[in-house]
Parts: C-alpha cells; sequence; structure tokens
C-alpha cells in the first residue's frame, strides 16, 4: 500500500493505494491521525483502494471519531465497488461520509 | 486437496492469502469475489496469529479444496480452545460514537461464507468454511 498526501486549501487529501490489511493498516492509522492534527478535514481518495479488512475499518472508525472530535470531517472518495460492499456489509457505510 | 502449513505469526499473511489467490485463480473462482474470501482469510489467520498460542510459537495448517461449484477451507491451530462463532455478532447498526472495536472480522465470515462450522477435536481448533460459486 501506498499513501500520497496532498494539500487542497484548507484540507488534506490521502490517496490511498493498494491493500489495507493487517499489515498495512498501522501506516494508514498513522497518515490519517497525524493529517487530523494538522488540519480538521480530511479526504481520502480510495480510488486505487481494492481491499479492505477489519484492521483497516477500525482505523476508518478511528479517524472519523478523531475527525468529529476536532468538529472536523473525512470523507472518503471514489470507493471502488468491492470496498462499498464491504463498508455495506459491515454497516460502515452509515458511519462514515462517501463521497 | 491443497495444503498450507506455516508458523501462526502475521509475517505470514501474505503467504496465506498468495496461496488462496492462487487456488482461486485455478479453479476460476469468479474474480469480483476473491478480494472478500481473501479478507475472511485474512480475518481468520490473523485471530490465530494473535490469540492462538499468546505468546508461544505454535502452527496453523490451512487446507482447501474445491468440488463442482463450491470451495473449502479449513482451518487447524493447537492453540488455545476458541469457537469464533460464539462471538455474538457486533451492532451494525450503532453511530460512530458507539460502535465498539471487536468482532468485525468473525462477522464478515459469518456474512461472507454460505457453511461455516467449528469443532474441538485432539486438541485442535477446526474451523471449516464453505462457500459455493
Amino acid at each position: 500500500m501506498t499513501i500520497n498526501e496532498k494539500i487542497e486549501e484548507d484540507k488534506i487529501i490521502l490517496e490511498i493505494e493498494g491493500k489495507v490489511d493487517s499489515l498495512t493498516t498501522p501506516q494508514l492509522q498513522d497518515a490519517i491521525l497525524l493529517s487530523l492534527q494538522k488540519m480538521s478535514h480530511l479526504v481520502l481518495d480510495c480510488e486505487g483502494l481494492n481491499y479492505i479488512s477489519s484492521a483497516g475499518l477500525r482505523a476508518l472508525l478511528m479517524g472519523q471519531k478523531t475527525a468529529q472530535s476536532k468538529q472536523g470531517n473525512m470523507v472518503l472518495r471514489n470507493v471502488s465497488p468491492t470496498v462499498l460492499s464491504i463498508l455495506e456489509m459491515t454497516g460502515f457505510i452509515k458511519i462514515l461520509e462517501i463521497e | 486437496m491443497d495444503k498450507l502449513e506455516v508458523e501462526a505469526k502475521l509475517d505470514n499473511l501474505y503467504t496465506v492469502l498468495d496461496f488462496v489467490e492462487e487456488k482461486l485463480k485455478a479453479i476460476g473462482f469468479p474474480e469480483e469475489n476473491v478480494t472478500k474470501l481473501c479478507i475472511v482469510i485474512e480475518e481468520i489467520f490473523v485471530n490465530i496469529a494473535n490469540y492462538a498460542y499468546k505468546e508461544k510459537a505454535g502452527m496453523v495448517s490451512l487446507e482447501v479444496d474445491s468440488k463442482a461449484s463450491a470451495i473449502r477451507f479449513v482451518f487447524m491451530d493447537e492453540g488455545i480452545k476458541y469457537n469464533p462463532l460464539d462471538r455474538p455478532d457486533p451492532d451494525i447498526t450503532l453511530s460512530a460514537d458507539e460502535r465498539q472495536i471487536g468482532g468485525l472480522g468473525i462477522f464478515m465470515m459469518k456474512k461472507t461464507m454460505d457453511i461455516v462450522e467449528y469443532e474441538y477435536k485432539d486438541n485442535k481448533n477446526i474451523l471449516t468454511m464453505i462457500k459455493f460459486f
């Protein structure tokens, strides 16, 4: 998995590419929390994301809660059908902000 | 039947997933469901790697075989007795604030697989999962 960071006006965009699994999740979690320390608006561009296991979902939940606690937000963009169906299956579709 | 036996540690995750992916490709398993199945395999393997043997080292085996349009996975380990099917499902209707962290992986397994069975025999945890396609 690779993460590419972009800054756009008042928000940070993280482009996630590859698999978010038990081994790569710590890297994503660190990137999310670090971004939310810098700015309270975060976009996760999921165009290149094709796999997310429960470890990754927990990192997204943590990001969502952190963003809320800072009166900011975390938005997922360009979510693939496969990842979307996993978010649906787990009820995360109702928790997360998806564009 | 194909069988893989590795030490139950997180570092072996990709060895396990590569083994499963190769098998799924070989039998022509529908592409759109390969990811979901691999996620289930990850969840079960990671649970065993993290909890089955506590601090000790131990092995885990995974058998895969397919007949007609069904594929069967059997995980076996000699760690502490643990039936993942006993775990209550997470409440997926809760808000972000109320959502609990655990239980998601097992829940995804139940949702994705068509048949799941657990037995404890000869000091082994045996988890069998079948998916029709």
